[in-house]
């Protein structure tokens, strides 16, 4: 590959002039957000295999500037839920997403995460919307890692268009505590 | 050294204990016995010490759910294996829903522990005497025993949970 196949992202919408660029400082920090998240991988089952695929040299999630997996939550932008949750996990995965920063994005990946799935039993969460708020769903049982791949694009489309004031909104506020977070 | 057979060890046992031996059966080479509860513990000791039967091997304790057969609709199975002699035996001990007590064999084979709480968890079986009877598999706010056939069976008609919503 040389290096003219390499595209850069493109800049946001703005004034451009003699020397001079300028834009919202909102649509800045949304391009360098989107393009350096670090996802947490929570993988349970076989769409956690997928997802590692996804990670790997073939499908190379890196190219999007998620190149280091956090295991810690501390340190993650974005929680990839991939596989079945039982109702046993579920207190768990609430804890791993709080003890992640704000601003925090959840990728639920595979029919398993986004609805319980084929499992639909007496031990297994119906979905991890139950326990959590989701960004983006991808269906598949399990799906292949383009899915995946379209998946982290459409968070980062959101990443990119979110205002710096959302996290701070009433409806934002009144979304968390329907989950019983603070 | 001499290897003992299915006959010996039921003979054995029904020399000791008499009437606590209901019945006695060897489906598939399998000496299979139903006792009474209430002297299982003393099964066991004595299965466990008899210096020829020494079954000294806890291989899996489970249950299972008869809600046709009236007063004792449970049923708590119990598999031990004598290492030396490689015979394997099943305990069957029977019990009433309304009552399902059965002795925890935690004093004499550590590894009951965590197979009685899964029995517990799943059948609602009390073994009495057992250290820490909680659940260990499902969520501890769990009020029921999800293996108990006292559930229907799902709705034959329902279609949101077809192949084709899951790309298979």
């Amino acid at each position: 590959m040389s290096t003219a196949d390499i595209t850069i992202s493109p800049a946001p919408p703005g004034i451009e002039g003699q020397g001079f660029f300028a834009t919202t400082l909102e649509k800045t920090i949304g391009l360098a957000r989107a393009n350096s998240l670090w996802p947490l991988p929570f993988a349970t089952s076989c769409c956690g295999i997928e997802f590692m695929a996804t990670m790997g040299s073939n499908y190379d999630l890196a190219r999007f500037g998620s190149e280091r997996m956090s295991f810690s939550p501390r340190q993650a932008d974005l929680l990839i839920v991939a596989g079945t949750i039982a109702k046993k996990m579920g207190p768990i995965l609430k804890k791993v997403y709080l003890q992640m920063a704000e601003p925090r994005w959840v990728l639920s990946v595979g029919a398993c995460a986004c609805s319980g799935g084929i499992f639909d039993t007496y031990s297994v969460l119906q979905g991890i919307d139950q326990v959590i708020p989701v960004d983006v769903y991808v269906p598949g049982c399990p799906p292949r890692p383009e899915q995946i791949i379209d998946g982290l694009m459409k968070v980062q489309e959101l990443v990119k268009n979110e205002p710096l004031r959302r996290r701070n909104s009433p409806e934002y506020k009144a979304l968390l505590s329907s989950y019983g977070i603070q | 050294m001499t290897l003992i057979t299915n006959e010996f060890v039921l003979e054995r046992l029904q020399n000791q204990f008499g009437d606590a031996i209901r019945s006695a059966d060897i489906p598939y080479g399998m000496l299979t016995l139903v006792i009474d509860p209430d002297r299982l513990l003393d099964i066991m000791k004595f299965l466990f010490d008899d210096p020829l039967m020494k079954f000294r091997f806890l291989t899996d304790i489970c249950g299972s759910h008869y809600p046709d057969l009236k007063g004792e609709e449970l049923c708590a199975v119990y598999h031990v294996h004598s290492l030396e002699n490689n015979v394997r035996i099943r305990l069957k001990a029977f019990l009433p829903i309304t009552n399902p007590d059965v002795p925890s064999l935690t004093p004499l084979y550590s590894s009951a522990n965590w197979m009685e709480r899964e029995t517990y968890d799943f059948y609602g079986i009390i073994f009495t005497g057992h250290p820490n009877l909680t659940r260990i598999l499902n969520v501890d706010e769990m009020d029921y025993f999800p293996l108990r056939k006292e559930y229907p069976l799902e709705d034959a008609t329902r279609r949101d949970k077809e192949d084709e919503y899951f790309g298979r």
